[in-house]
């Protein structure tokens, strides 16, 4: 660069004084590195990666050292082989949590893709106030899960529950229904409180997904004479499915790690009964310190977790290959 | 259009959308009405004559005078706040150049790379906390909002790179290319045009990630043990719970003021935090 | 104001050998086009001339600095994209300013320039305008007055008019040719259009796969293509090709196949005489065919029958049957010809091209 750029008609304006200022040197030095593909590619990527190794590889492979010692707070680790997850799996408690994050994952991700589907569509329509009543739909996700959660904690709260009342009211029961305070209705209700938060992601996003088919299909599919649910089946479905696929996977990854929900509502309680593996893992690992059952716990998340992100690389892969 | 009947539009589009509508609004309500209730209207039984549980006669501030006197909440919402905010900026500071990276720069391991950030937007935090409080211990983080600062990132990051990453590729790379010819260089197209350029997209992450920093619970449970310096989730169930006594006038009323910053946000950015939601999810 | 040398040129891809062996001089205030089918390396060409793509092999000089390592900002150049890739967010001035700002121009200096490209190019209205306010044509006039504002050595065009409507691409057509006699700036065009090509270069480079076909002026190009390839690229519509045997009757040589037989013209005769007894291709172009004449000797005529009819108004496009091929005749508007008539025509023996069959060359 120290070559002054030849000739053109406005050369004179052109000021090129090259002192011999070391630091510009420098700097021209260091600008001349970055012009290069590969070293820009590569200092740009590389807070992300120190960022990402020191917080997610890093800890993973700590987390897999954990799970195979008898590490605990203030006691050094040594190595046991499997004798923790050995442990675990002989534990009923957290063969409870185990069944209780299938049951909780299964049914929370049916529901939210069945009731954001349904309210995707309704939300596709026109209407007024659509805008108002789409940005307030939104609001069970934005809202902090442990606060609105402690709404519902409230509202299935054993003496003062709203819901009761109301059920009450309307003649509906006449005793109260131990939300939170039986097991299998407790799991239930943090299903439902569940649904209730996650819902609206889906059906925001599946709702973009509606607004990119061509409504002229549809009118094409109902001069054939196909009804609404043939329409739906045959024309919505088919052209929905990739947007699903990807968003029931983060929803199965994020209700399958669940913490917080049920770590306010229940605690794990009542007698352990509504455990998940995230909370089981807190107790043993944080609660109680025993660090390695912990964190051989929470990798037994690690198939599951593997598996659903396999399988929908696969899916991507097959539909930028279709 | 598709013609319909008018009962047909009642059963299939009103009834629903008002249940949907009730049902996902009214624990916000619910939120309120108790946060204004005196305690001698909240503790009543449930089969009390006279009960009104729906509304209340005699509105209180007491349980939000209580709260931010009696208790570090204030403190709270303030962490709370510059720790979402540090923590967007680096994640979108990171996503935007590794985003810029990934989208346009030709290197080798590049498509493996990507695919790592990828998987990393799907470890969820859960499976990382017991090793992770020992690593924040060993970097002598622990009670410090560093120790948030620095680990939100590893879930923003992947997200921020991946939205901008599909926005970039949006840009024709004549633009930049244009540039360079013009006598900017690499860094230079960069930040003057394709930056610039990008800032609906840069907007959309940033109201994105500053929810999930606001909404962040685990992390800031483990990490942070002196009152002061907790975040409004945190504070909330550790300081505003006595032993096993809840007190739900003012739990409600923190839940509120602990929700309205992040909703105020989103309400102004609407739009843009919808594109980042489905963008999240599409790339 | 610079000479650009292309030295053994070659761009290699993990797969794709894009450019090869390029060889080309581009004199000082010289305006050339390179043309091709998409893929034969046009772009990839000037796209190393600009410094976006790394040169695999050889080298390029700029005025007489060898550019290869220089980043595409030190290399003195502007360039016109085939989207225009005018900066969304900035003004139409700051668009035409931004090249000179970077290169850190006086305040008063980048406001004259800008001044006086507008008005080169009638744009002095839209300076405040952004560019998404802009009609296609008014776009195209900017991405131009961006590049001839910093009065670089060289301009590079990458299919800058192929965006346009027909009319108004006919319309910048003859105004960039205006302006390059005016600023006599050398210049490299990229286009996969021949009639740009022919009418814009001072000399055409034909592209194909990679290699260099032919170098030249359009008429050279015309008239004495290389090869089967060039001489099918260049013209329109395009020349008929048709496989003939050379035979020997009566002490002369003939082009031979069903239904057409032609007396080889006496200048070709010398260089067919080792082609005796082969098969090669006849090229002939539908301009060098008429309407038969008793004026014309029987040796260059044959018959034909009408397939297709194109009247254009100036001219009429016949597609005509000449024993199993089908060859396109451009005649006279006057000629009155219908669907399955029969014709006699006739070729200007002097200007029929052959080409060997497997070498592709002119012979």
């Amino acid at each position: 660069m120290k070559n002054p750029i030849a000739g053109g008609a406005g050369s004179a304006a052109r000021v090129e004084v090259a002192l011999p200022h070391s630091g510009a040197v420098r700097r021209r030095a260091f600008e001349r590195l970055l012009e290069n593909e590969r070293l820009l590619a590569f200092a740009l990527l590389t807070p992300t990666v120190v960022l990402l190794g020191a917080f997610i590889a890093y800890p993973f492979v700590m987390g897999v050292w954990f799970s195979l010692s008898d590490i605990s707070v203030g006691q050094p680790a040594h190595f046991v082989g499997l004798k923790n997850f050995v442990k675990a799996w002989n534990d009923s408690i957290f063969r409870t949590a185990f069944w209780n994050t299938t049951v909780y994952t299964f049914w929370a991700t049916i529901f939210k893709l069945a009731l954001g589907m349904w309210l995707a569509i309704i939300l596709n329509r026109h209407f007024r106030g659509k805008r108002l009543v789409r940005a307030s739909m939104l609001l069970p996700f934005i809202i902090p899960t442990v606060l609105s959660t402690f709404a519902w904690r409230w509202m299935f709260d054993p003496t003062f529950s709203v819901l009761n009342w109301t059920l009450y009211k309307m003649g509906v029961i006449v005793t109260k229904l131990p939300f939170l305070s039986n097991g299998d209705w407790a799991l239930w209700c943090a299903i439902a409180v569940n649904t209730w938060r996650g819902m609206p992601f889906f059906a925001i996003t599946l709702l973009a997904g509606l607004q990119t088919i061509n409504t002229d299909l549809h009118e094409a599919a109902s001069l054939d004479g196909a009804n609404g649910w043939k329409r739906f089946w045959h024309v919505t479905w088919p052209l929905l499915k990739p947007v699903t696929v990807v968003v029931v996977v983060f929803s199965i990854i994020q209700t399958f790690s669940d913490f917080q929900l049920i770590y306010v509502l229940t605690g794990g309680g009542p007698a352990n009964s509504t455990h998940l593996l995230a909370t089981y893992a807190y107790q043993i690992g944080v609660a109680t310190g025993l660090l390695g059952e912990g964190a051989a716990i929470s990798l037994f998340m690690l198939p599951v977790l593997f598996l659903v992100v396999w399988a929908q690389l696969r899916y991507l892969r097959k539909l930028e290959g279709a | 259009m598709v013609i319909e009947r008018r009962w047909k539009k009642w059963v299939f589009f009103y009834i629903p959308l008002t249940v949907f509508v009730v049902g996902t609004l009214f624990p916000f309500y619910w939120m309120t009405v108790t946060a204004i209730r005196p305690d001698a209207e909240l503790y009543r039984s449930w089969r009390a004559v006279n009960n009104a549980p729906f509304w209340t006669l005699h509105p209180t501030f007491e349980h939000f005078r209580d709260l931010l006197a009696k208790t570090t909440f204030p403190r709270w919402l303030l962490n709370t706040f510059y720790i979402a905010v540090a923590s967007t900026a680096i994640s979108l500071l990171c996503g935007l150049l590794a985003g810029y990276a990934l989208a346009r720069l030709r290197f080798p391991m590049a498509g493996a790379l990507g695919t790592s950030i990828f998987v990393t937007y799907l470890v969820p935090p859960t499976l990382l906390f017991i090793p992770l409080a020992d690593i924040i211990r060993d970097f002598q983080l622990g009670n410090t909002p560093w120790a948030l600062i620095l680990t939100y990132p590893t879930f923003l990051i992947p997200f921020c790179t991946w939205l901008l990453m599909g926005y970039f590729k949006t840009i024709p790379k004549e633009l930049e290319e244009c540039a360079r010819i013009d006598g900017a260089t690499r860094v230079g197209a960069m930040t003057r045009i394709i930056f610039p350029i990008a800032v609906p997209g840069i907007l959309s992450a940033g109201i994105f990630a500053f929810t999930l920093s606001w909404n962040e619970f685990i992390y800031a449970l483990i990490f942070l043990s002196s009152p002061e310096r907790k975040t409004v989730p945190v504070g909330v169930v550790s300081e505003l719970i006595r032993g096993d006594i809840y007190f739900w006038g003012q739990l409600m009323a923190g839940a509120l003021l602990g929700s309205i910053p992040v909703a105020l946000v989103y309400s102004f950015f609407v739009e843009y935090y919808v594109t980042g939601l489905t963008g999240s999810v599409k790339g | 104001m610079a000479q650009v040398m292309m030295k053994d040129l070659n761009k290699k891809y993990d797969e794709v050998h894009a450019v090869k062996d390029v060889n080309l001089h581009i004199r000082d205030k010289e305006f050339v086009v390179l043309v091709g089918p998409s893929g034969c390396g046009k772009s990839t060409t000037l796209r190393m001339v600009a410094g976006l793509e790394e040169i695999t092999g050889g080298e390029i000089t700029i005025g007489d600095r060898i550019v290869n390592d220089l980043p595409p900002k030190d290399r003195d150049i502007a360039m016109v994209f085939q989207n225009y890739a005018l900066y969304p967010h900035m003004t139409v001035y700051d668009n035409m300013a931004f090249g000179l700002k970077m290169r850190k121009f006086p305040k008063p200096e980048i406001a004259k320039r800008v001044q006086e490209a507008a008005e080169i190019l009638g744009i002095q209205e839209l300076l405040k305008r952004k560019p998404r306010q802009l009609s296609g044509g008014q776009r195209q006039r900017v991405a131009v007055g961006r590049a001839i504002v910093r009065h670089p050595q060289v301009f590079l065009f990458d299919e800058p008019l192929s965006n346009l409507d027909a009319k108004l691409r006919v319309q910048m057509r003859v105004e960039l040719k205006r302006l390059h006699d005016r600023l006599e700036t050398t210049a490299i065009y990229v286009t996969h259009d021949q009639v740009e090509a022919m009418t814009l270069g001072d000399r055409v480079v034909v592209m194909k796969d990679g290699w260099i076909q032919q170098v030249g002026e359009p008429l050279e190009l015309y008239s004495k293509p290389a090869n089967r390839f060039v001489a099918g690229f260049i013209g329109s519509p395009a020349m008929n090709f048709m496989e003939v045997a050379v035979a020997e009757a009566n002490g002369a040589l003939w082009l031979d196949t069903t239904g057409l037989r032609v007396k080889v013209p006496a200048p070709l005769a010398g260089r067919l005489g080792a082609y005796k007894g082969q098969r090669i291709t006849l090229g002939i172009r539908p301009e060098d065919l008429h309407m038969a004449t008793s004026n014309d000797p029987a040796d260059y005529s044959f018959d034909a029958i009408v397939e297709v009819v194109e009247p254009l108004g100036s001219e009429i496009l016949l597609d005509v049957k000449v024993g199993q091929s089908v060859i396109v005749a451009r005649v006279d508007p006057t000629v009155r010809a219908k669907l399955n008539d029969k014709l006699r025509l006739a070729l200007h023996p002097e200007r029929v091209r052959i080409f060997d069959n497997k070498t592709e060359l002119a012979i």
